[in-house]
C-alpha cells in the first residue's frame, strides 16, 4: 500500500490528467466489449461466452488490412465489420439452436467456440504473438495537458468509444428499429405476432455486438500484443464490468467500465500489490449493496 | 473312412498362438533378441509453451531441438538408439505442464524429460521430476532458485538455461557504469509478478546498489504475467519521474509494454534497461522499435563474434525460415549436452547420463569461450556468453556487447549463494 503516491496525485493536476486519461482508456475499451455483452444478454438473454473472441478477431482483421493498405482507416472498419459477419454467422448457424436451451448448454456451446475460434486464428495467423505497430500518423510526441502526457492515439480511442455510446444509447432510444430491438427484448412473442422477423433482430444484435466488441480489437491492436486466446482476459474483465453496471444495461456498462478503469489507474498507485483484487472487491461491494447491478432492473 | 477335423484349435494356430505368446512374454523377462528390437528408440518428452503469448518461444525451443536431433540420430543416436521426441503444449500454465510432464513418461513412456517451460512452469515440472525420478533438463526457466536453492536440488535434474543471477551480476555493473557516467540515481522497475520477475529484479537492484550505491529504487511496479494492458504501470512510472528504468519483461509482454510507453514517449524521458530485449523474438516483432534501449544478450548471432555461432544462427535460420531465440540455444545445448554425455557413459539410462553429465564441459557455438560447462555443484550450465549492450532499430541490433567477465560472476554468485543461505 503506498497511500503517498496516491495523495500526493490526487492533489497534482499534472497526475491526475495523466492517470485520469489512462483510466478512461481501460474504461473505453473494456466499455466496447462489454456493451456488446449486454447488448445480446438483454435482447437475446444469452451469456455470450466466446464474446471475447470477438475482440480478437477485429485485432487480426485490422492488423491483416493495415499490412496490406497501409490505410489505419480500412483497418479499424476491417475489424469492426469483419467481425459483425462473423457475430451474424455465429448467431444464425450456432446460437439461434440453443435459443432457450439450459443455461449449462449455451456456456458449453460458446465455450467449444471459444477453443475452435483461437484454434482458427492460429492457423491462419500462426501461434506466435504479433504487433500491428502504430500508424505514423500517430507516431508523435504526447500532448502535456495541465502538466499531464495524453498519447493522441489515446485521446481518439476515447472519442471513437465515447461516439459509438452516443449512437448507441440514441440509436436504441430514438430510433424505429431501436424500438423493435427494444420490444423484442421484452417481449419477442408481441413482436414475433406483430409480423416482424425476430430472427433478423436477433442476428442484427448479436452482429451489432460482434462489430463492437471487434471494434475494440481493432482500437487495441497498435498498442497490444496480439496473439491466439488474447479475449480471454478481456472477457473476464467485461464480464465483470457488466456486473457491476447491470446485466442489459448499456449506461450501466459504460459507467462500469469508466469505474474499472479509473480503480486500475488509481489503484496501480495506492494499492501496487492489490490493484486485480481491488477490480474484484468492487465488484463484490456492489453485487453485495445492490445484487442487479448500478443500472440493472429488478426482476419481478 | 472320412477323417473330420476335431473340434478345438488346430494345430496351426496353437503353434501361431505360442509364437505370439513368446513374443509377448519375452521382453518383460528380457530375451535379447525382442528388447533389442524394442529399444531401438528412445523416447524423450518436452512440455513447452505451444500456444498463447509466449508460444513463439516454446516454437523455437521445439525447433532447436529438433535441429539438434537430427544432428544427433544422423550420427547413430543416444548409443545407438533414435531419438523420438514427444512434444506437448503446456499453454504456459503449471498445473498443465505438470500433468503434462507425468503424462509424457507413465503414458508415452519417455525416458527422458526436456522440461521447456518459463518459470512458471518448470517449478511444476520440477517435482514430477523429482517424485518420477527421471532425468530432467529445465532448459528455460531462468530463476536461479531453480538449481541454487539445496532445498529445491535433485540429483537428476539439470538446468542449460541462463540464470537471472548471472544476468544481474553483469547487467548490474554494467548499469552502475553507466548510472555513474549520466548521474543515474532515482530508478524504478517494472517486471512481471512472478518468480522469475520478482527474483531477477531484486538480483539486478542488488548488484546495481552494489556497484552504484547512490541508486535509490523510486518506484516499483509488478503487473502480472501476460498482462494484456500496461497504460496504469506506464502512467505510474511517469508519474515517478525516475531517471532510469530497469525491466525483465520477456516476450509479448515486452513487446506490448514497448509498444504502449512508446506512444508515451516513456523511451525518451529515461534511460532504459531491459534485460530480455535484445532477442530475434522482441527486436522483429516491434515495428518502432526506439533507439537506445540497454539489454543483456539473449540470443544473437552477432554475439559471440564467432563463425560457430553465426553458422548455429544461419543454420537455423535456414530450416525454419527466422532467426533463433534466447530459448533456442538453451534447449540446443540440452541436447548437445545430452548426447555428448550419452557418449562418454556408451548408454542412454538417465541415471548414467546424469553421472557423465555433473562437470561435463563441451565445446558449444554459444559458450564465452567456445565451450560450456554443466557445473557439478548444482548441476547448472556456466560458462555460456553473457553481456550488455544498446539496441539499435535494424540488424545486427546490439553492435557492440561488452562481455561479462566468469570470474567476477562466479565470486559474486558464491556470496550471493551465502547471503541466501544456499551454501
Amino acid at each position: 500500500m503506498d497511500l503517498d503516491a496516491l495523495t500526493g496525485c490526487l492533489a497534482s493536476s499534472a497526475c491526475l490528467v495523466t492517470q485520469i486519461t489512462s483510466g478512461f482508456i481501460i474504461g473505453m475499451l473494456l466499455f466496447l466489449v462489454a456493451v456488446g455483452l449486454t447488448l445480446i444478454f438483454g435482447v437475446l438473454k444469452v451469456v455470450n461466452f466466446s464474446h471475447g473472441a470477438f475482440y480478437m478477431f477485429g485485432a487480426y482483421f485490422a492488423m491483416t488490412v493495415y499490412q496490406l493498405s497501409g490505410s489505419f482507416a480500412l483497418a479499424m472498419l476491417a475489424g469492426a465489420v469483419g467481425t459483425a459477419i462473423i457475430g451474424l454467422i455465429f448467431e444464425r448457424g450456432f446460437m439461434s439452436r440453443v435459443y432457450g436451451a439450459d443455461v449449462l448448454m449455451q456456456l458449453l456451446v460458446c465455450y467449444a467456440f471459444v477453443l475452435i475460434f483461437d484454434d482458427v486464428v492460429r492457423m491462419v495467423w500462426g501461434p506466435e504473438f504479433k504487433s500491428m505497430g502504430m500508424p505514423a500518423a500517430f507516431q508523435v510526441m504526447p500532448l502535456f495537458i495541465a502538466g499531464g502526457v495524453v498519447p493522441p492515439y489515446y485521446l481518439l480511442l476515447i472519442g471513437v468509444a465515447l461516439a459509438a455510446a452516443v449512437v448507441l444509447g440514441l440509436g436504441l432510444a430514438q430510433t424505429r428499429i431501436g424500438k423493435v430491438i427494444r420490444a423484442a427484448a421484452h417481449n419477442p412473442g408481441m413482436v414475433s405476432a406483430l409480423g416482424i422477423n425476430t430472427g433478423l433482430i436477433y442476428g442484427g444484435v448479436f452482429a451489432l455486438g460482434g462489430m463492437l466488441a471487434g471494434l475494440a480489437g481493432a482500437l487495441a491492436a497498435p498498442v497490444r500484443s496480439l496473439t491466439p486466446g488474447m479475449g480471454f482476459s478481456v472477457l473476464i474483465e467485461s464480464f465483470i464490468v457488466t456486473v457491476i453496471g447491470g446485466m442489459g444495461s448499456i449506461l450501466g456498462a459504460l459507467i462500469g467500465a469508466l469505474l474499472i478503469g479509473l480503480i486500475r489507474s488509481f489503484g496501480t498507485l495506492g494499492f501496487p500489490l492489490f490493484t486485480e483484487g481491488l477490480m474484484y472487491l468492487f465488484m463484490v461491494i456492489v453485487l453485495v449493496s445492490r445484487p442487479t447491478g448500478l443500472f440493472g432492473k429488478e426482476v419481478a | 473312412m472320412t477323417r473330420t477335423r476335431k473340434p478345438g484349435v488346430s494345430r496351426r494356430a496353437t503353434l501361431a498362438m505360442m509364437g505370439a505368446g513368446a513374443v509377448t512374454f519375452a521382453t518383460p523377462f528380457g530375451i535379447p533378441w525382442v528388447a533389442r528390437a524394442q529399444a531401438k528408440t528412445i523416447k524423450i518428452g518436452m512440455p513447452t509453451i505451444l500456444s498463447g503469448r509466449v508460444a513463439q518461444l516454446g516454437t523455437s525451443s521445439r525447433n532447436a531441438v529438433m535441429l539438434e536431433i537430427e544432428k544427433v540420430n544422423a550420427a547413430g543416436g543416444l548409443a545407438g538408439r533414435t531419438i523420438e521426441m514427444v512434444i506437448r503444449d503446456s499453454k504456459g500454465q503449471p498445473q498443465e505442464a505438470a500433468r503434462v510432464a507425468r503424462e509424457l513418461v507413465n503414458t508415452d513412456g519417455c525416458e527422458i524429460l526436456i522440461d521447456a517451460e518459463a518459470s512458471s512452469g518448470a517449478f511444476a515440472v520440477h517435482e514430477v521430476a523429482r517424485d518420477l525420478g527421471v532425468l530432467c533438463i529445465h532448459t528455460n526457466s531462468e530463476t536461479s532458485a531453480l538449481t541454487a536453492d539445496p532445498k529445491q536440488h535433485i540429483p537428476n535434474a539439470f538446468r542449460t538455461a541462463r540464470q537471472g543471477v548471472h544476468d544481474s551480476i553483469v547487467g548490474g555493473s554494467y548499469a552502475a557504469a553507466i548510472a555513474k557516467t549520466k548521474g543515474l540515481k532515482k530508478w524504478a522497475t517494472c517486471s512481471p509478478d512472478y518468480a522469475y520477475g520478482r527474483d531477477t529484479t531484486g538480483e539486478y537492484v542488488t548488484y546495481l546498489k552494489r556497484f552504484a550505491p547512490d541508486v535509490e529504487i523510486i518506484s516499483e511496479s509488478w503487473p502480472k504475467l501476460f498482462q494484456p494492458d500496461y497504460t496504469e504501470v506506464v502512467t505510474k512510472i511517469l508519474q515517478a519521474k525516475p531517471q532510469a528504468l530497469y525491466s525483465c519483461l520477456w516476450g509479448g509482454d515486452l513487446t506490448s509494454y514497448i509498444d504502449q510507453a512508446n506512444i508515451y514517449a516513456l523511451f525518451s524521458q529515461m534511460e532504459v534497461f531491459a534485460v530480455n530485449m535484445a532477442d530475434y523474438t522482441a527486436l522483429t516483432v516491434v515495428k518502432n522499435l526506439p533507439k537506445g534501449i540497454h539489454s543483456g544478450n539473449r540470443y544473437i548471432k552477432t554475439y559471440p563474434a564467432t563463425p560457430e555461432n553465426a553458422a548455429w544462427g544461419d543454420a537455423y535460420k535456414a530450416k525454419y525460415g527466422e532467426y533463433p531465440t534466447n530459448w533456442s540455444w538453451e534447449n540446443a545445448t540440452a541436447i548437445q549436452l545430452l548426447a555428448e554425455a550419452s557418449k562418454k557413459a556408451n548408454s542412454a539410462d538417465g541415471k548414467k547420463i546424469a553421472e557423465v553429465l555433473r562437470g561435463l564441459k563441451i565445446k558449444s557455438p554459444f559458450g564465452a569461450d567456445g565451450t560450456v560447462t554443466m557445473r557439478a555443484e548444482d548441476q547448472t550450465l556456466v560458462g555460456y556468453a553473457i553481456g550488455w549492450g544498446t539496441t539499435i532499430p535494424q540488424e545486427p541490433y546490439v553492435p557492440q556487447v561488452q562481455a561479462g567477465d566468469w570470474k567476477t560472476i562466479f565470486e559474486l554468485e558464491a556470496e550471493w549463494k551465502k547471503s541466501k543461505g544456499y551454501i
